[in-house]
């Protein structure tokens, strides 16, 4: 693991299903390469003072089809430039998905989760198992292909092809 | 065991035989970023160690989204890619050349059969040529352009069965946001879609375009037209599934009833039938996009107008999705019937829809557009809201200023 921690113990913030792409980061402030401007305005049509409370190293849920909408690398970047380390959600849309694992940072898939706002999160990266210490509910993210463990095992797709040159499976 | 479309053309790609949930690293026939993802792209690819893209041929630039540059950071991304571009030997497509999607069409970069990858989400568009296309980010496609390749999960496909003819006055679009209310904005999430059945058969490729444009707002991977009546200007080998192929969905429809359709803010799945929208104010009525820009688009909207002025209360914005399409609607008076109905004309390119410049709304306006997407935001205000329908129903309503059923004026 050269990229990336694997545990983390954080503050949840949660938000509902279909967020977009739109709703991370809206579309005319993703023409940059700014990486601090995209966090100024991180999910700023959704929820305006997620910017002012979110902490360094904090987690992100969602419901269903996170990420919807857009292509743009942005919406991940975004957020991990704002200081989210993980993002858990029952499913994601399968852009949004790709583009957060090649920018590294890791994002978790449990379908069945009921996690409130505020809650405090045990996650480990590594067996996909996280901990809701607020409810004492344990969670068991769906298994990413082994690629996407690779990927993510380097801190991201830049790192992984600078290593191997090319895709292995 | 039979194969679905996408099972054969990846096939094809890989040398064996593949079936839906097997993992490939596939060789890909082209790929394009537009200037909302290739300055990250450009990024990506010099920190991964790209020196030469795979085949300058089979990459391209197209600037499109913030065509021309609305502010100075925005002119320094484009000329970011137009440098990039040059020193690859690429072709840059520019300012008004067209929407990327349109202009990697109409110039062959790609072909039925072919995997395509572009840096844009409704990438899949390239379904109506019996292609498979996905959408993916700037880091994937920086990768594919120095490998040539990408990794894909071989997807299991559903399988859009639409029976019946439609009616006068009904178009792909109205049936396209009827499927999408069906199957819902996450129905079809990791999964590829297969359109068949009698009411494609007949579609022109525009028309195919714009069916397959809108799997993106299933969330698929990619959406196939069965090829069954594809008509190309060029010699093509059609790839159809076969009839044991394995589905992990059906959908059976008949669109022989259908009505124009809408859908209504905020989800391009809150769609209904357009009775139920009647008579909503508008304020702004937009034409163009990736999913309703063609000739076929501003010649309904033509023929609606035509002789007419837009209601006063409405401004209506036309854009071509690229510069062939303005120059066949101006050859045709297309153009000049719009013009004289108070339409004004911008850029080709995807201006408004994206919410960039050249066209954001007011708080509290009301937009009826022909494009794929209405999440809040979307046109660069969270305080409007956005109708979206066919470009017949677009422009039948900047005619009566408020949302209108477009058949009174076809039929």
């Amino acid at each position: 693991m050269s990229g990336v921690q694997t545990n983390i113990k954080a503050k949840a913030h949660v938000y509902g299903d279909h967020i977009d792409t739109d709703r991370i980061i809206p579309g005319k402030y993703t023409k940059t390469l700014d990486l601090s401007t995209l966090a100024n305005h991180v999910l700023e049509d959704l929820d305006p003072n997620f910017k002012k409370i979110v902490q360094q190293g904090d987690i992100l849920v969602a419901g269903i089809n996170f990420g919807c909408g857009s292509s743009r690398e942005q919406a991940p970047l975004a957020l991990k430039q704002a200081g989210i380390s993980v993002i858990i959600a029952r499913d994601f849309a399968r852009i949004f998905f790709r583009n957060a694992i090649n920018i590294g940072i890791p994002v978790l898939e449990i379908t069945d989760h009921n996690i409130q706002k505020g809650a405090e999160l045990d996650v480990n990266l590594k067996t996909g198992i996280v901990k809701d210490l607020s409810t004492g509910i344990t969670y068991k993210a769906t298994k990413l292909p082994d690629i996407m463990i690779d990927i993510l095992n380097e801190g991201g797709l830049v790192n992984y092809l600078t290593k191997h040159g090319n895709y292995s499976l | 065991m039979g194969q679905t479309i996408s099972e054969k053309i990846i096939s094809n790609h890989v040398g064996k035989k593949v079936y839906a949930g097997e993992l490939v690293v596939s060789k890909v026939d082209a790929a394009m970023a537009s200037d909302t993802t290739a300055p990250l792209t450009i990024k990506a690819f010099h920190e991964m160690g790209g020196k030469k893209v795979f085949n300058p041929n089979k990459c391209a630039f197209i600037i499109d989204h913030a065509a021309p540059s609305p502010n100075e950071r925005i002119a320094n991304l484009h000329k970011m890619m137009r440098d990039f571009a040059k020193e690859q030997g690429m072709r840059l497509f520019e300012i008004g050349e067209g929407i990327c999607h349109q202009v990697m069409v109409e110039n062959q970069y790609v072909k039925p059969g072919d995997i395509f990858i572009g840096a844009d989400s409704h990438t899949p568009t390239y379904g109506a040529l019996n292609a498979f296309a996905c959408g993916v980010g700037s880091t994937d496609l920086a990768a594919t352009m120095m490998t040539g390749k990408i990794w894909l999960k071989v997807p299991q496909t559903i399988k859009i069965n639409c029976t019946g003819k439609l009616q006068a006055g009904v178009t792909a679009k109205d049936l396209i946001l009827f499927l999408v209310g069906k199957v819902t904005v996450s129905g079809a999430t990791y999964q590829a879609i297969e359109f068949c059945g009698e009411a494609f058969e007949g579609l022109s490729l525009a028309s195919r375009m714009t069916i397959a444009n809108m799997s993106s707002e299933m969330g698929a991977k990619t959406g196939i037209v069965h090829p069954k009546g594809l008509q190309l200007d060029y010699d093509f080998n059609p790839i159809a599934p076969d009839e044991d192929a394995k589905y992990v969905k059906t959908f059976n429809f008949d669109v022989s009833g259908l009505e124009p359709q809408v859908s209504a803010p905020e989800s391009p799945d809150n769609v209904h039938n357009i009775s139920n929208y009647e008579g909503t104010k508008i304020n702004y009525a937009f034409i163009g996009t990736c999913c309703n820009g063609r000739l076929e688009d501003l010649d309904i909207a033509a023929k609606i107008l035509k002789g007419k002025k837009i209601h006063p209360d409405v401004r209506m914005i036309i854009a071509p999705a690229s510069q062939r399409v303005l120059l066949d609607a101006m050859n045709s008076g297309t153009m000049n019937t719009l013009i004289e109905a108070g339409a004004s004309l911008i850029t080709s390119g995807c201006g408004p829809c994206v919410g960039t410049h050249q066209g954001v709304p007011a708080d509290g306006e009301v937009v009826i557009s022909a494009a794929n997407r209405n999440f809040r935001g979307r046109m660069g205000n969270p305080n409007s809201n956005i109708y979206l329908g066919a470009p017949s129903t677009v422009a039948a309503s900047a005619l009566d200023g408020h949302i209108t059923n477009p058949k009174k004026y076809l039929v």
